[in-house]
């Protein structure tokens, strides 16, 4: 089965084998591959035209004026009205879209042509300019097939964005006779403003059967949940007016009316608004006595002030889209690129998009009856919640709302999530703005779960050659209660491990991997062996542990499954005058980092560390053979924005072959390395992810004047 | 031979290299020639005119929209009134808000007629609403109003089908054709095409029905509810099954069903089609003919065979051994599988076309299960191998927390159902989508507290947020009217002498005013002194008066020192969710009495942190006076004990997590409250200083007395109480304390940034 997915190796890289050659199939394979290449090149040499031809076909030189023209008979067909009850499973086929790794449809688009009655008089407008940009954004996306019989979904290249620009029944007529047009089936018609006088349906009235309708002002009663897509009008001010995203902060007025062509009765309500919260309420109208020359559609007026639109709207906290004849107002799609936020009064209106965008974070919807109190409400918004709301607001109109292209692509996402909803875009990727993405975490780990103890954990011991100390590593940590399994990784492919009988006898399963390579990272692979949940990382020098020690920090890492918890802490410090990171080892108060030398983790981030590392950290760390630790802090704090757990009051491990070579000049050389391993690490992850604390884990009663032998962990050893 | 090899070599190479010059441009087109013909596609033309198209409107006809002669805006809502009714009704056409404005979101439950006896699951909801902080036995004050005939089975073949109801219902002199009304139903329609019909006229009342169908359903008025078994517990309710997190996923198998296959009738083309999936290896999908009574009239070829193997597999076993498990459509569209397998946090995989999840309107169904098509089955083994192993933890993770906050329980199904019609009266204080799908859920999250996700204490990490770098102490004040005791004079110095003290309120809680402001300490920041009335719970109430996320809870006999306040604050910082304290005591099952035992002695382990000295978030007011029922506050009063019980259950409800134990210094015992109470037993809580560490097996609290016996089988109680109220034990354990890096090393004072901590 071929899936999207990546799948991932247990063990290493394989080995590639090596292939056999033959001779004469060699000769005879390179012989005709020549002599095939020596006729292809002969024959392109007299046959030039072939290529250019065919390839030319996408820079055709055309006019829409030049489209085929089609006649309609007055007898031609008319689809039924639009069927209320459809939905995905009723009138929609599945069949057509299959199952594909890319997990994408694909969108096919009828090649424009111009429709005519039976006395030439032509049925609309041939393409709008919007519509135009609309397809041509499709026909760029990656949604888009060529091969009609390949498609899951059918795009009429008939314009009925306005319906006002068309003639209902005849381009009812044009779309029955599409030539895969079926009932309309999978078909999916794009519509701004439906409805015209003098009732103003709130959905496209061009019969459509079961075509999709992808409209701008649905009401609850028109929209069919599920099935139709819920579109903005689109606002052609957004591509003629720059108006650079607003900071925070206050704003002129408070509450902004800019619409022109209210109902008397709105406007009267909102006049009693202004009256009563005075300045900071400003309701405009049309401009009455403009110069000739001046679009009347980029001025607005209070009394004789007049004002730039759509600049005004930023000037204001709050702005007012109000319903008119239609419930989808272009308005909107200003008030959202001016950062204003919207308050949206429009009884049964269906947002734009709504399946997919939380509405309740960008705007603030009041009931019609409610008008009244608009201003109490909006004031009972906390000013944080304000800031977010405009930032919201502006990122809605950014991804959504600024071009045709936003719009289509983002009407054919949302009908591929529903066919692909294993593979649909989550809540967070269409809702969060790229600053809230790059701000938050999402802690793989969120559930707050407290593993049980008698799963215990897995001791994984990396070693090269120091088998004696090896081995005191396996009696030492065998005598931890909870330990479940021992796992040696032995990372030397010069020599074999030793013989199963000199290795010592313990009452859990011992079992021992090789390697390929001598990486470090190897230390942190998701071994199959690993069964349980926790893993202790311990180096095979570590003997100064107490099994008390140890045991408490799993009990301690049962607390915390999601964080790194270990026993010597570190820090990472800003150099003011180096402007960089800077390593520290012992003797701070604070930490920010654990030793991996002797740490317990989730096995989740073996597997991150593994096949999610950022960058090139993995290799770096394995060409440098140094701060494979560092580097797996940085992960675990990246993904859940957590502080690890330092536990006990340990502060270093001595090793007993360090304290022979010079001291101090290793450990600088050392401080250096590490510096620089933080800073490379922080410049791959693009933000510094470690969390300063200032507290470690001791037992509940460590140091207590309290019988030592009533103590759960009394031998907590020093530092 | 060598030689010849070479020359042909050589050959080849030469005639390559006078071909790729003279006919290099026509060779590099072929070798590109696949690559365009895959971009030769005939794309959406360039327009040569593209720039002259006109607009779609232009813009005046976009900006005017709306014509000042049409239906005025009151007259179009009131035609709507007449037109979208019962199929059709919507919040603003079929249900008066104006019965909400005054008292708020009341529910009230028609009192039992008797003679009418009610199924025992109608009982148990009707159990939870009026458990409900929303219940009122005044009609006049009600906004929403729930029958108390039993409505849930609507198969007319069903023993617990009631006659008759709308006769019934017209007697009701409050019924006004169903305004306001919630209507709840599990069963609806028989066979054989088991329709939606409830055999009555619901009119204008809103629908709280399982298996809803998308046609049917009244969107942002109906409420789709699951369907749960008579066994369903009224509260607590079981957790869930997932104990550990493992990627890849550990189960044996990848997908499984069991179940009836129908031979005829509705729901039988996707129950038939189940046993095609069927490998034997990770895919168990196995069916029965045996349902009904005569089944073997409609007996087909591979029913015995079928029968055989279904007997073979334990349904339990399947649900616990599974990553995915499938749940179709059964007569109806919900089945009890739904609620099983997100329990057994087997990814639930849906078959069941044209149903309108449960509580689709406030949870995100796509984080927690696939959403298949009937049609699809055969797609379904490769589209679930297809997705990765972090998406599947992060689904089977989701079906735990839905579970456990929305569905465990009659209760939350109830509360549920009522929070998302509450959330419809005034949308801009209700609850975000984000919300309703992030921990701890949409029930624990008071949007009468604050819409801003800033202000509560569960969000900082995954919006990006910090909480406030300062805090709030507040202090209840019970000693001797007229003077300020010692004890609570050094505490506000102390406590005011802290780099990240904002402000004090001091809760007066006796009968005398306090001192006059002249008598209170000089400090750094305000003091706020309020006159509180004597009830304990009073010290939970959310008061205007405090202003930073962070709250320090003190009794005025509470001795701690700025730098344990310091070490404190900044630790709950890195645990704003949690409470965050000094003294602390513990919970245990006790196996011999049956029931939970409590103690203050010193022990390995600590569940429970005394309010008298804890960091907790500003929030948890809120949530213990709004959210707790108004008898869980009076039994706490009445006692005169055991608030700060109720507020670590409340705590560890809603994280599930233990509460965290700070560093203390050793008290002094010259600081014992010596102070005459200015009412017997005013003080929950035994002073922190005051105790000593008594010997772990001796009787409790030995040494005080009667007082204090009396004392701890009040706690002891009050917890056991708690535990029934909550139908489960929240508190959860913890072994460890947090210390100072340095804490006790034997290093340099000087190093070292809390060394008053260890004296």
């Amino acid at each position: 089965i071929m899936c999207a997915s990546a799948k991932y190796n247990t063990r290493g890289p394989a080995l590639i084998p090596r292939m056999k050659t033959k001779h004469r199939i060699y000769y005879i394979t390179l012989f005709s591959i020549v002599l095939l290449g020596l006729i292809a090149t002969g024959m392109f040499q007299f046959w030039p035209h072939s290529i250019e031809s065919s390839s030319d076909w996408t820079v055709e030189k055309r006019s829409v004026h030049d489209v085929p023209v089609v006649k309609l008979p007055a007898d031609s067909p008319i689809p039924e009205r639009g069927d209320l009850s459809c939905r995905m499973h009723t009138c929609f086929d599945v069949y057509r879209c299959g199952f594909n790794p890319k997990n994408k449809i694909k969108v096919y688009i009828y090649s424009l042509k111009k429709y005519v009655d039976e006395y030439g008089t032509s049925v609309s407008n041939t393409i709008s300019r919007e519509y135009n940009e609309l397809l041509m954004a499709i026909s760029d996306s990656e949604f888009y097939t060529d091969d009609v019989n390949r498609a899951c979904l059918f795009v009429p290249s008939i314009d009925v964005l306005n319906q006002n620009a068309l003639r209902i029944k005849e381009t009812a007529q044009a779309l029955a006779q599409l030539s895969r047009w079926d009932r309309g089936t999978n078909h999916l018609l794009f519509n701004m403003l439906p409805g015209g006088p003098p009732d103003y349906n709130t959905a496209l009235d061009v019969p459509r059967d079961r075509a999709l309708l992808a409209g701008g002002g649905f009401s609850t009663w028109t929209y069919r949940q599920g099935y139709d897509v819920s579109i903005p009008v689109y606002s052609p001010l957004s591509g003629e007016v720059d108006l650079p995203e607003r900071g925070p902060g206050p704003r002129r007025y408070f509450i902004l009316s800019s619409q022109m062509a209210l109902h008397p009765e709105y406007r009267l309500e909102l006049e009693a608004l202004q009256a009563e919260n005075g300045e900071s309420v400003l309701i405009l109208d049309k401009c009455t006595n403009l110069s000739d020359g001046v679009p009347a559609v980029r001025k607005r007026c209070y009394k004789n002030q007049v004002f730039d639109y759509p600049q005004v709207l930023q000037e204001s906290t709050f702005c007012i889209v109000l319903r008119g004849a239609r419930l989808g107002q272009a308005v909107l799609s200003d008030v959202l690129q001016a950062g204003c936020v919207p308050v949206i009064i429009a009884d049964s209106y269906i947002l734009p998009f709504s399946e997919v965008l939380d509405w309740k974070r960008a705007s603030v919807v009041i009931p019609e009856e409610k008008m009244p109190e608009m201003y109490s409400i909006l004031q009972s918004i906390p000013q944080r919640q304000i800031e977010e709301m405009q930032r919201q607001a502006r990122w809605f109109w950014e991804a959504y709302f600024r071009s045709m292209k936003a719009i289509a692509l983002a009407t054919l996402q949302i009908i591929n999530d529903r066919i692909y909803p294993y593979a649909a875009i989550s809540y967070e990727e269409w809702n969060d703005p790229p600053a809230v993405k790059w701000s938050s975490v999402s802690n793989p780990l969120f559930l707050p779960l407290i593993p049980p103890q008698s799963q215990g954990f897995t001791a994984v011991v990396l070693t090269y050659d120091r088998v004696e100390s090896l081995f005191r590593v396996i009696t030492e940590v065998s005598k931890v209660p909870s330990l479940s399994k021992l796992l040696v990784v032995w990372n030397n492919q010069n020599k074999n491990p030793p013989e199963d009988s000199l290795w010592p006898k313990i009452r859990v399963p011992l079992k021992v991997v090789r390697t390929a390579e001598n990486k470090l990272s190897n230390r942190f692979f998701p071994y199959d062996e690993i069964e349980t949940e926790a893993v202790l990382a311990i180096d095979d020098d570590i003997i100064m542990l107490t099994s008390d020690e140890l045991q408490f920090g799993y009990e301690v890492w049962r607390e915390f499954p999601d964080r790194l918890v270990g026993y010597p802490g570190r820090l990472h410090l800003w150099d003011h005058e180096m402007n960089k990171w800077k390593y520290e080892s012992e003797w701070t108060n604070e930490v920010s980092m654990v030793l991996t030398g002797a740490a317990f983790y989730h096995k989740y981030f073996n597997y991150l560390y593994t096949y999610k590392m950022p960058g090139d950290i993995k290799n770096w760390v394995d060409a440098h053979m140094n701060c494979e630790d560092i580097a797996m802090n940085f992960l675990v704090a990246n993904v859940t924005g957590k502080s690890v757990i330092k536990v006990t009051p340990r502060k270093k491990f001595k090793c007993p072959e360090c304290t022979a070579i010079d001291g101090l000049s290793l450990d600088q050389t050392h401080m250096v390395e590490r510096s620089e391993c933080i800073n490379k690490f922080a410049s791959v992850f693009g933000t510094m992810p470690l969390k300063v604390v200032e507290h470690r884990a001791d037992p509940v009663l460590y140091k207590d004047d309290f019988p030592e032998k009533l103590k759960s962990f009394p031998n907590i050893g020093s530092l | 031979m060598q030689t010849r090899k070479k020359y042909i070599f050589l050959t080849f190479l030469a005639s390559w290299l006078l071909l790729f010059l003279f006919g290099g441009d026509q060779l590099r087109r072929f070798a590109f020639f696949s690559g365009r013909k895959a971009e030769a596609r005939r794309n959406w033309p360039h327009w040569t005119d593209r720039s002259l198209l006109k607009s779609f409107a232009d813009a005046e006809e976009l900006q005017r929209d709306g014509d000042p002669s049409l239906l005025s805006p009151r007259e179009r809502r009131a035609a709507w009134l007449s037109v979208y009714r019962s199929s059709r009704c919507r919040m603003e056409t079929c249900f008066d808000f104006s019965r909400c404005e005054k008292h708020g979101f009341k529910v009230f439950t028609y009192p039992q007629e008797r003679g009418q006896p009610v199924s025992e699951t109608y009982g148990k909801i009707l159990s939870s609403i009026e458990r409900s902080r929303y219940h009122t036995a005044d009609p006049e004050e009600a906004c929403l109003f729930v029958l108390s005939i039993d409505t849930l089975d609507r198969d007319h073949l069903s023993g617990q089908y009631v006659r008759n109801v709308d006769e019934k219902i017209r007697g009701f002199p409050l019924w006004n054709g169903g305004r306001n009304h919630l209507i709840f139903n599990l069963y609806s329609g028989t066979w054989p095409d088991y329709a939606g019909d409830l055999g009555f006229d619901i009119g204008q009342a809103i629908l709280a029905k399982a298996s809803f169908d998308t046609e049917s359903f009244r969107p942002g008025f109906d409420v789709s509810i699951p369907l749960f078994s008579k066994g369903h517990p009224q509260r607590g309710g079981d957790r869930g099954w997932l104990y550990q997190d493992s990627v890849p996923p550990k189960k044996k198998y990848l997908l499984v069903f069991k179940g009836k296959r129908y031979l005829t009738g509705i729901g039988s083309s996707t129950r038939n089609a189940l046993h095609h999936i069927h490998n034997g290896k990770d895919i168990i999908s196995l069916t029965t003919c045996k349902h009904g009574k005569d089944w073997e009239k409609h007996k087909d070829t591979r029913c015995d065979k079928d029968n055989i193997d279904y007997e073979r597999f334990d349904y339990q076993e399947l649900l616990h051994n599974s990553t995915f498990c499938i749940v179709p459509r059964g007569r109806r569209l919900g089945s009890f599988r739904f609620l099983e397998a997100l329990q057994a946090a087997c990814i639930p995989v849906l078959l069941s076309d044209g149903w309108e999840l449960p509580f689709a309107e406030a949870i995100d169904w796509g984080k927690a299960a696939v959403v298949g098509s009937e049609r699809l089955l055969l797609q379904i083994p490769s589209a679930v191998r297809c997705i990765h192993p972090e998406r599947v933890l992060a689904f089977q993770q989701q079906t735990q927390f839905l579970w456990d906050a929305y569905f465990s329980s009659v209760d939350k199904i109830v509360h549920t159902t009522l929070e998302i019609i509450k959330d419809r009266l005034s949308p801009h204080r209700s609850r975000s989508r984000f919300v309703w799908n992030a921990l701890p859920g949409g029930l624990l999250v008071l949007p009468d507290f604050s819409t801003h996700l800033g202000d509560f204490p569960f969000y900082y990490l995954q919006r990006g947020y910090s909480p406030s770098k300062k805090f709030t102490a507040f202090i209840r004040a019970v000693s001797q009217a007229g003077s300020l005791s010692q004890s609570i004079l050094r505490l506000i110095q102390a406590v005011s002498a802290s780099q990240y003290c904002a402000q004090i309120v001091v809760l007066w809680s006796c009968e005398k005013p306090p001192p006059p402001s002249r008598k209170w300490p000089q400090t750094m920041v305000p003091l706020t002194i309020i006159q509180g009335r004597r009830q304990l719970s009073d010290r939970f109430f959310p008061f205007e008066a405090i202003q930073t996320d962070a709250v320090l809870s003190l009794d005025d006999d509470t001795s701690l020192s700025t730098s344990e306040v310091d070490f404190a604050f900044l630790v709950w910082r890195s645990f704003p969710e949690r409470i965050v304290g000094f003294p602390t005591q513990s919970h245990f099952w006790d196996p011999e009495q049956g029931r939970w035992g409590y103690t203050s002695r010193w022990t390995n382990e600590l569940s429970i942190v005394l309010t008298a000295a804890a960091f907790y978030h500003r929030y948890y007011h809120s949530l213990f006076t709004e959210y707790l029922p108004a008898g869980l506050r009076e039994l706490v009063d009445g006692l005169a004990a055991c608030e700060d019980i109720l507020m670590n259950v409340l705590v560890a409800a809603v994280t599930k997590l233990p509460p965290i134990k700070v560093t203390q210094r050793k008290q002094n015992k010259e600081a014992v409250a010596q102070q005459a109470e200015c009412r017997d037993g005013a003080a929950g809580t035994p002073p922190p200083g005051q105790r000593s560490p008594s010997a772990p097996h001796s009787a409790p609290a030995k040494a005080k007395g009667t007082a204090g016996s009396r004392r701890f089988s009040q706690r002891q109680g009050c917890l056991n109480r708690l535990a029934d109220w909550f139908g489960y034990m929240p508190l959860v354990s913890s072994q460890l304390r947090l210390d100072p890096v340095l804490f006790k090393d034997q290093v340099s004072v000087l190093r070292k940034k809390y060394p008053s901590l260890e004296k």
